[in-house]
C-alpha cells in the first residue's frame, strides 16, 4: 500500500499554512459546491462516503449528522474537538499547524449541512501556537468571505469561535468538553441526553474530531466514491498514522486505513537501527498494546479489535527490546491518575492505586499477589467507570500484564527493573533514581 | 380533630406502568422509574452514596451498578456488555435486572466500588459523627469485602475547614458523591461548596479565587453572615438558610454541624418525630435525645410539606426550649417581687386577681401567635367563657381590622387549601406583603422548585414566581422571580392595577404597570401568597382578595409564627369564634355556646392595640399573656407602659420575659419539645406531635383548664385527648353562616417625603435576634448582618455611597448600619431587617413599615469621602 496524501497533501509546502497556500491547491473547492447543494444532500454524501469518526470510536459521521432533531427555529451547534490529548496521539494538532484551511473549509461545509450558524473549535490548552495559527487561519478565511456573514453570497452566514482548553485531557471527552466550553467545570455528562439532542447550551450539538471534520471537503469535492474507494469494507478512505517512538524516520503517515504496520515500518525505515520491535499501541495509550506478532494486522476498525485492541486514534507507538514494559506502563498510568477527572470512584480512586502498586513493582518493591491484584484492580474499573477514561486507563496494564506477565514477575523477584532506561533513550540520559515511599497523599494544595 | 382535606379537582392522569424483571420478580412501575428506585418497591436495596431521590442523577460513586438485559428489535433479550448504574437508567419493559442478590456480576463490581471508596477513608469511625448511621459503614458491611488489599500511601488532609460557624468540612471523609454540592445548586441556589482539583485531588471546596477563576470583585456588605465564614462560589461570604441539610444528606461524616460535632453517637440517642416551632410551615423534624438533653434535630420525612428539607433555624435553634431563663415554678408578685409559689397558690391567687380584674373593666387576653392548636382552642375558650370577653387577639405584630376581617373571610375555617404541592405545580405565583425565604423557608424551597420546572405534569416551563416588594431580593432572584416594584404601604396599588390589567381592562394612568407580563397570573392554578405584613399596607388585604375573585387565582395567608394559623381557627381574634364564625352573628355564637355548654359574649372586642390602650387607661382591668414577647409589637414602648399600668397582669410562659417582670402571676407552661400537640401549618395541615422528652411542665391548655375551673368552667381541655375531643365538638359543622366581610382600610395619604427622609421598609430576617434562637451562636454566627438598603438615587439625596455608616432615625432613637445601594430598589425607600442584633426596628424607632424614617450619613468608609 502506498500514501494517499489529501489532508497531508500540502505540508511541505512553502508556508503551508496560508490561505493562498491552500487555495493554489485547490483549497475551499468544496465548500463552493457545496453551498450549491441542498444540506441533506451533503449529510448524505458523507454517510455513503462511509467517513468514521477520526476522534477514536470511529462512529460513521454522517450518521451521527443526521441524528439531529429536525430544524426548531433555535440554534444548533458544531462543536470540532480539538483537545488531542492521547499519549501518542499527534495528528490534529500537527494538521492545525501546517494546514488549518482544511478544518475550516471543513467547519463551513458541516456547519451548512446541519443547519448551524455557529461553530466551535475548542483547542487543548498547551498547544499554544496551534491556538494562534488557527486565530489567523479564521481571520483569514473571515476576510476572504468564506466565514461570516453572506459567505460567498450564498446567504449563508456562519461564525467560528476558537476556543483554548486549559490542558485536562477529560476535556477531549465529548460531554466534558461541552461543559468546559459552557465555563463549567470539565466533567462527563449524564447521556441521555447525547449531545445530538441536547448538547451546547442544551440545543442539538454536533461534536467531531478535527480529522473528521477535515476530511469532509474532499469528500464533497470528489465525491463519496472517491472516498470510499480507498480504505477496507467497512474501514473506508484514507486516516492519519502517527508513529512515534524507536522508529528511524517518525511522523505522520496518511495512508488508507487497512494499511498493517509492517507497511508503515517500511516507509518509515523500520525500528530504530539495530533494535528490534518489541510491543507498540495501534490506537494511543488507550488501546490494548500489541507486539511484533501483530505487525501484520491490518490496520482498519474491525481487524484491529477481533486482534484484541482498538484502532482508537492510530497513534502508533513503537518500542523496541530496550524498552521496559512496566515502566512504560508506569508511565501511562501515572498519565491516567494526573488526568482522572474525579467524577467516578473506580476510576479516580483506582487509577490513584494502580500507580501507586505499579511504582512499587519498578522499584522493586512488588509482592507476587500485586499482579493479580493489578489484574482484578482493572476489572473493578473496566466497564464500572462513568467514560472511556477509566476503561482506557485499564488497557495498557491488562494486556501488558497478559503479554509480559515474566518481565513483571522478575521486578518482583528481582527487586528491581533489569532494563537500562538509558539504553531506550534517543539521546543521552541518566536516570534519576525514584525514591519510592515519597509519594505523598494528594493533601490540600500539596501536588 | 377532623380536617378537611382538598381534593384535588383536576384529573389525574392514568399513571403509565412498564413492567419488568428484578431478581427474577416481574415488577410493574410506573414509566421513568429508575432501576434504583423501582428495586426499592420491589422490596430490593442497592447500595448507593451520590443517588438521592431529591436530586438529579449523577452516576458518579457507580456504587449502585448492576446487571441489566434488554430486549432488542426482535425482542430477544441480550444482556448490556458492562454492569449499568441503578441510579441514572430507568426501567423499560421487558427489561431483566440482576442486583447483588442474583448476579456475581453485580455483586463484585460493588464490591470492587466499595474497595476503592475505603481504600481512601480514614476510618476514623470511632470518632466520627456519623459513625453508627454512617451509609459508608452500613453499606461496607452489606456490600463490602471483609478486608482490604490496599496497602499503600492514604490520602490525607488537614483537618476541617470551617465553611460557615456552623458548618465544617472534614474532606478526607468525603467519598466525592456530590450530594452536598447538587444540594446547594439545585435544591437551596446557593451554592458555597463546590467540587475542585481533579482525579484524587478532587476534593469539595470553598471558595477560592485560584481554582474558580473569580473575578475579584471586592463584595460589600450586603448578607454579609455575623459570625466567620468561608465564601461562596460567587464570592460573598458564605449565607444559607439551609447548609444542615448538607450535613444530614452526606452519605459520610464529611459534613458535620459544630454545635454537634463530637457530642454524641447515633445509638445513645433517642429520636422522636416532630413538627418544627419556628415558622407556619409545619416541616416534619426528628428530635434527638440522650438522658433528657436535646442533641440534635434533623429533618423528617414528609413528601406533601418540607419534603426531606429544613431551615437552619428548624435544625439548629432548640436550645431556647432549656435556656438558664426557663421558669421552673409558678411565680407571684409579694411586695413587688416575684417569688415562687405552689400551683395551688398561683392559680387561687391568679383567679382572683382576674375575677377582680372583669369586674373592673374586663381581662384583655393575648395569647401570642406561638401556641399549638389545642392550647389556642383552649385559650379561646378561657376568653370567652371564663373571662366573658371577645377581647382577645394573638397577633403580638402589626396588625389591622382589614387583616381580621380578611382572616375571618378568607382563612378562618377553610380547611386545607393552596398546598406546598399546588406552590410546585402552579404557573405562577403572587407574592405580597412575604419575603418566604425569610419568613416561610420551606416555601422558598417549593416555590423555587416549581420555578426551576421541577413540577410534574407534563408542564412547560417552571413556575413564574412574582413578588411585590420594594427590592428584589436575593431569594426572588434565586427563584428567576419578577419584581412588581412597590414602597411600603402602596402594595394594594399594584394589585388593583393587577385586576383591572388581568382582566383585560386597561390599567389606570397612575398605575404602576409597566411592561411587565403578568398574564400568568391569570391562568388557572396561580396563587396569591400573602403574608402577615399586609397589615401594615392599609387596603392591601381587600385588593388581594380582589384580585383573587377577579382571576380565580388561589389564595393563601402565610403568617411568620407557627400558631397564628391555628389561632385563627380558633378564633383567637376579637370578632371571631372558631371555624370562621363571627361573634357578631347570634346564629355563629348559639352554635359556640352549645358546643362549649356556656354562653359567649355578643359584642366584638378589642384587638391587640385595643387592649393595650385600653390596659393603659384603665379601661381594662387586667390582662392574660401567653408568650408574647413585648419588643415585637409596633411601639414596644407603649405596650411596656400598658403592662405596667394594668391592674392585674398572668402570664403563661416558657422562660422569662419583659412580661414576666411586669405580671403578678407566672405560670410555667411546657416547651413544644417537652408536651404534644398541633400546629396548624398555613396550608391549613394539622400537624400533630408527641412529647420527645419527658416533663413534668404543663402545656397551656392544661394550665388553663385547671385556672378555668377556679371560674366554674370545665374548658374540656385536660389532656391532648380530651383537649382533641373538645376541638372536634366545636368543629363538628362546618360554619355555613356568613362571614365577615373585608372592608379595605382607608388608604393612608401618601407621605410627604422630605429631604433626609425615606419610606421605611422592613421585615424579619429568618436568622436574627429572635429569643427562639436564644443560646446557639453556631448559628447566630450564620445570621445576615443589619444593613441599609436604598437605591443610588435614594442614597446619593442622602450623600450616602454604599458600604458608609448610616444612622436612620425617628425622634425615638437610630440605628447605624452600612449602606448597601440595591439595583432596582424603589426611589424613596430605605429597608432595614427588622430586629436584628443591633438592629430593633420597632423598639429603637418606634416605627414599622410604611412609616417616614430620616438617613444621615453616620461615617464615610475609606474610599468613598468625596
Ligand atoms: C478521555 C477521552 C478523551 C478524548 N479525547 C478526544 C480528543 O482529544 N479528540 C477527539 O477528537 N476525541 C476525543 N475523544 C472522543 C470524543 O469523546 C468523541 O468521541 C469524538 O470527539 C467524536 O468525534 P468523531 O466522531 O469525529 O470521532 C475522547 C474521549 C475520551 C473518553
Ligand atoms: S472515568 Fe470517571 S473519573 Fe475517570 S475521567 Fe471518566 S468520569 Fe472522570
Ligand atoms: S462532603 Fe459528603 S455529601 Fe459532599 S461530596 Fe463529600 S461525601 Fe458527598
Ligand atoms: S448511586 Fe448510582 S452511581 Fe452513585
Amino acid at each position: 500500500m502506498t500514501l494517499t496524501p489529501v489532508l497531508t497533501d500540502t505540508w511541505d509546502k512553502d508556508r503551508s499554512w496560508r490561505l493562498a497556500t491552500y487555495e493554489r491547491a485547490g483549497g475551499y473547492a468544496g465548500l463552493k459546491k457545496a453551498l450549491k447543494t441542498e444540506p441533506a444532500d451533503l449529510v448524505q454524501a458523507v454517510k455513503d462516503s462511509g467517513l468514521r469518526g477520526r476522534g477514536g470510536a470511529g462512529f460513521p459521521t454522517g450518521m451521527k449528522w443526521g441524528f439531529l432533531p429536525p430544524p426548531d427555529g433555535g440554534p444548533r451547534y458544531l462543536v470540532v474537538n480539538a483537545d488531542e490529548s492521547e499519549p501518542g496521539t499527534c495528528k490534529d494538532i500537527p494538521l492545525m499547524l501546517a494546514s488549518p484551511q482544511h478544518l475550516i473549509e471543513g467547519v463551513a461545509i458541516t456547519s451548512y449541512a446541519i443547519g448551524c450558524d455557529h461553530a466551535f473549535i475548542y483547542v487543548r490548552g498547551e498547544v499554544l501556537h496551534v491556538y494562534r495559527r488557527l486565530l489567523n487561519a479564521v481571520e483569514e478565511a473571515y476576510k476572504a468571505g468564506y466565514l461570516g456573514k453572506n459567505i460567498l453570497g450564498s446567504g449563508y452566514n456562519l461564525d467560528v469561535t476558537v476556543h483554548a482548553g486549559a490542558g485536562a485531557y477529560i476535556c477531549g471527552e465529548e460531554t466534558a468538553l461541552l461543559d468546559s466550553l459552557e465555563g463549567l467545570r470539565g466533567q462527563p455528562r449524564l447521556k441521555p441526553p447525547f449531545p445530538a439532542v441536547a448538547g451546547l447550551y442544551a440545543r442539538p450539538t454536533v461534536v467531531n474530531n478535527v480529522e473528521s471534520i477535515a476530511s469532509v471537503p474532499a469528500i464533497v469535492a470528489k465525491g463519496a466514491d472517491w472516498f470510499s474507494s480507498m480504505g477496507t469494507e467497512k474501514s473506508q478512505g484514507h486516516g492519519l498514522f502517527s508513529l512515534s517512538g524507536h522508529v528511524t524516520r517518525p511522523g505522520q503517515y496518511e495512508a488508507p486505513l487497512g494499511i498493517t504496520l509492517r507497511e508503515l515500518l517500511d516507509l518509515a525505515g523500520g525500528v530504530r537501527q539495530g533494535h528490534e520491535l518489541k510491543f507498540w499501541t495501534p490506537g494511543g495509550s488507550s488501546t490494548p498494546i500489541f507486539t511484533a506478532e501483530h505487525l501484520d494486522v491490518p490496520l482498519d476498525y474491525e481487524s484491529v479489535g477481533a486482534a484484541g485492541s482498538m484502532l482508537g486514534t492510530r497513534a502508533l507507538q513503537i518500542f523496541d527490546e530496550t524498552v521496559c514494559v512496566v515502566r512504560a506502563v508506569s508511565r501511562w498510568t501515572d498519565f491516567y491518575a494526573h488526568e482522572s477527572c474525579g467524577k467516578c470512584t473506580p476510576c479516580r480512586e483506582g487509577t490513584y492505586w494502580l500507580k501507586q502498586v505499579l511504582h512499587r513493582i519498578e522499584a522493586g518493591e512488588g509482592q507476587d499477589s500485586d499482579l493479580d491484584l493489578l489484574l482484578d484492580l482493572c476489572d473493578n474499573i473496566l466497564g464500572r467507570a462513568f467514560c472511556a477514561l477509566g476503561d482506557g486507563a485499564t488497557s495498557p496494564i491488562t494486556s501488558s500484564v497478559q503479554l509480559f506477565r515474566e518481565e513483571y514477575q522478575a521486578h518482583i523477584d528481582g527487586h528491581g527493573c533489569p532494563f537500562d532506561p538509558s539504553a531506550s533513550a534517543l539521546f543521552a540520559y541518566t536516570p534519576k533514581t525514584r525514591t519510592p515511599g515519597a509519594l505523598a497523599g494528594a493533601g490540600a494544595g500539596g501536588h | 380533630m377532623t380536617v378537611t382535606t382538598n381534593n384535588p379537582t383536576s384529573e389525574a392522569a392514568p399513571v403509565e406502568l412498564v413492567t419488568f424483571t428484578i431478581d427474577g420478580t416481574e415488577v410493574s412501575v410506573p414509566k421513568g422509574t429508575l432501576i434504583i428506585r423501582a428495586a426499592e418497591q420491589a422490596g430490593i436495596q442497592i447500595p448507593r452514596f451520590c443517588d438521592h431521590p431529591l436530586l438529579a442523577p449523577a452516576g458518579a460513586c457507580r456504587q449502585c451498578l448492576v446487571e441489566v438485559s434488554m430486549p432488542d428489535r426482535e425482542g430477544n433479550v441480550r444482556p448490556m456488555p458492562k454492569p449499568q448504574a441503578s441510579c441514572t437508567m430507568t426501567v423499560a419493559p421487558g427489561m431483566i435486572v440482576k442486583t447483588q442478590h442474583t448476579s456475581a456480576v453485580a455483586d463484585k463490581a460493588q464490591q470492587g466500588v466499595m474497595e476503592l471508596l475505603l481504600m481512601n477513608h480514614p476510618l476514623d469511625c470511632p470518632v466520627c459523627d456519623k459513625g453508627g448511621e454512617c451509609p459508608l459503614q452500613n453499606q461496607a458491611m452489606s456490600n463490602g469485602r471483609a478486608d482490604s488489599r490496599f496497602t499503600d500511601v492514604k490520602r490525607t488532609f488537614p483537618k476541617p475547614i470551617a465553611l460557615s460557624t456552623q458548618i465544617l468540612l472534614d474532606r478526607e471523609r468525603c467519598v466525592l458523591c456530590q450530594r452536598c454540592t447538587r444540594f446547594s445548586e439545585e435544591i437551596a441556589g446557593d451554592a458555597f461548596i463546590a467540587l475542585q482539583d481533579r482525579g484524587a485531588h478532587q476534593q469539595i471546596g470553598r471558595f477560592d479565587e485560584g481554582v474558580l477563576g473569580f473575578a475579584g470583585e471586592p463584595v460589600g456588605p450586603v448578607d454579609r453572615p455575623v459570625g466567620e465564614a468561608t465564601n461562596d462560589t460567587s464570592g460573598r461570604p458564605f449565607s444559607s438558610y439551609y447548609s444542615g441539610n448538607t450535613v444530614q444528606i452526606c452519605p459520610v461524616g464529611a459534613l458535620t454541624g459544630a454545635g454537634y460535632r463530637f457530642r454524641s453517637r447515633p445509638f445513645d440517642l433517642v429520636s422522636t418525630e416532630s413538627i418544627a416551632e419556628h415558622d407556619s410551615c409545619g416541616s416534619a423534624i426528628r428530635i434527638d435525645h440522650r438522658r433528657g438533653q436535646v442533641l440534635r434535630r434533623l429533618s423528617g420525612e414528609d413528601p406533601v410539606v418540607n419534603e426531606e428539607w429544613i431551615t437552619d433555624k428548624d435544625r439548629f435553634a432548640f436550645t431556647w426550649q432549656s435556656a438558664a431563663d426557663r421558669i421552673t415554678t409558678p411565680l407571684v408578685r409579694e411586695n413587688g417581687e416575684l417569688r415562687p409559689a405552689s400551683w395551688v397558690e398561683a392559680l387561687e391567687i391568679a383567679a382572683a386577681g382576674l375575677t377582680q380584674a372583669r369586674q373592673a373593666g374586663g381581662v384583655g387576653v393575648l395569647p401570642g401567635g406561638r401556641l399549638t392548636a389545642e392550647d389556642a382552642f383552649a385559650w379561646s375558650r378561657f376568653a370567652r367563657t371564663a373571662l366573658g370577653t371577645n377581647d382577645v387577639d394573638q397577633r403580638s405584630r402589626v396588625h389591622s381590622a382589614e387583616e381580621a376581617e380578611f382572616l375571618a373571610h378568607v382563612v378562618a375555617g377553610s380547611g386545607v387549601g393552596v398546598t406546598f404541592g399546588d406552590l410546585e405545580q402552579a404557573p405562577a405565583v403572587l407574592l405580597v406583603g412575604l419575603e418566604a425565604e425569610e419568613e416561610a423557608g420551606i416555601t422558598f424551597l417549593r416555590l423555587r422548585k416549581g420555578a426551576l420546572g421541577g413540577g410534574a405534569g407534563g408542564r412547560t416551563g417552571g413556575t413564574k414566581v412574582f413578588a411585590v416588594a420594594p427590592y428584589a431580593t436575593r431569594g426572588l432572584t434565586r427563584m428567576n422571580g419578577t419584581l412588581l416594584p412597590a414602597a411600603p404601604g402602596t402594595e394594594a396599588e399594584w394589585l388593583t392595577s393587577l385586576t383591572t390589567t388581568l382582566r383585560g381592562g386597561l390599567s389606570p394612568a397612575d398605575a404602576p404597570t409597566s411592561d411587565i407580563d403578568t398574564s400568568a397570573l391569570a391562568q388557572p392554578g396561580a396563587v396569591i401568597l400573602v403574608g402577615e405584613r399586609l397589615a401594615g399596607s392599609p387596603g392591601a388585604y381587600a385588593a388581594a382578595l380582589g384580585l383573587a375573585e377577579a382571576t380565580g387565582a388561589r389564595l393563601a395567608w402565610i403568617p411568620r409564627r407557627a400558631g397564628e394559623r391555628g389561632g385563627v381557627e380558633a378564633g383567637l381574634l376579637p370578632g371571631l369564634l372558631p371555624g370562621g364564625r363571627p361573634v357578631a352573628d347570634p346564629a355563629a355564637r348559639a352554635e359556640i355556646a352549645q358546643a362549649w355548654g356556656a354562653e359567649v359574649p355578643e359584642t366584638p372586642g378589642r384587638d391587640t392595640a385595643g387592649i393595650l390602650a385600653a390596659l393603659a387607661d384603665g379601661t381594662l382591668g387586667g390582662a392574660i399573656v401567653g408568650g408574647v414577647e413585648l419588643a415585637d409589637l409596633p411601639d414596644p414602648a407603649a405596650a411596656r407602659a400598658a403592662l405596667d399600668a394594668a391592674g392585674f397582669v398572668v402570664s403563661l410562659e416558657v422562660r422569662a420575659s419583659e412580661v414576666t417582670e411586669r405580671a403578678d402571676v407566672v405560670l410555667p407552661v411546657a416547651p413544644p419539645v417537652e408536651r404534644a400537640g398541633s400546629y396548624w401549618n398555613w396550608e391549613g395541615r394539622v400537624r400533630s406531635f408527641g412529647a420527645a422528652l419527658e416533663s413534668s411542665a404543663l402545656p397551656d391548655h392544661r394550665v388553663l383548664h385547671v385556672l378555668a375551673q377556679h371560674f366554674d368552667v370545665d374548658l374540656q381541655a385536660a389532656s391532648p385527648t380530651e383537649a382533641h375531643l373538645s376541638i372536634a365538638m366545636t368543629q363538628r359543622n362546618a360554619w355555613t353562616g356568613d362571614r365577615l366581610t373585608v372592608e379595605a382600610g382607608a388608604p393612608a395619604e401618601p407621605p410627604t417625603i422630605g429631604p433626609g427622609q425615606a419610606v421605611l421598609a422592613t421585615w424579619r430576617l429568618q436568622l436574627d435576634a429572635g429569643r427562639g434562637q436564644d443560646g446557639e451562636q453556631f448559628l447566630a454566627g450564620t445570621a445576615k448582618r443589619p444593613v441599609v438598603r436604598m437605591s443610588a438615587a435614594t442614597a446619593a439625596g442622602f450623600g450616602a455611597a454604599d458600604g458608609d455608616r448610616v444612622a436612620v432615625s425617628t425622634q425615638r432613637g437610630a440605628i447605624e448600619a452600612p449602606a448597601v445601594i440595591t439595583d432596582d430598589m424603589v426611589d424613596g425607600v430605605v429597608w432595614l431587617p427588622l430586629n436584628s442584633a443591633g438592629c430593633r426596628v420597632h423598639d429603637t424607632l418606634g416605627a414599622a413599615a410604611g412609616d417616614l424614617v430620616t438617613v444621615t450619613v453616620a461615617e464615610r468608609t475609606e474610599g468613598n469621602a468625596r
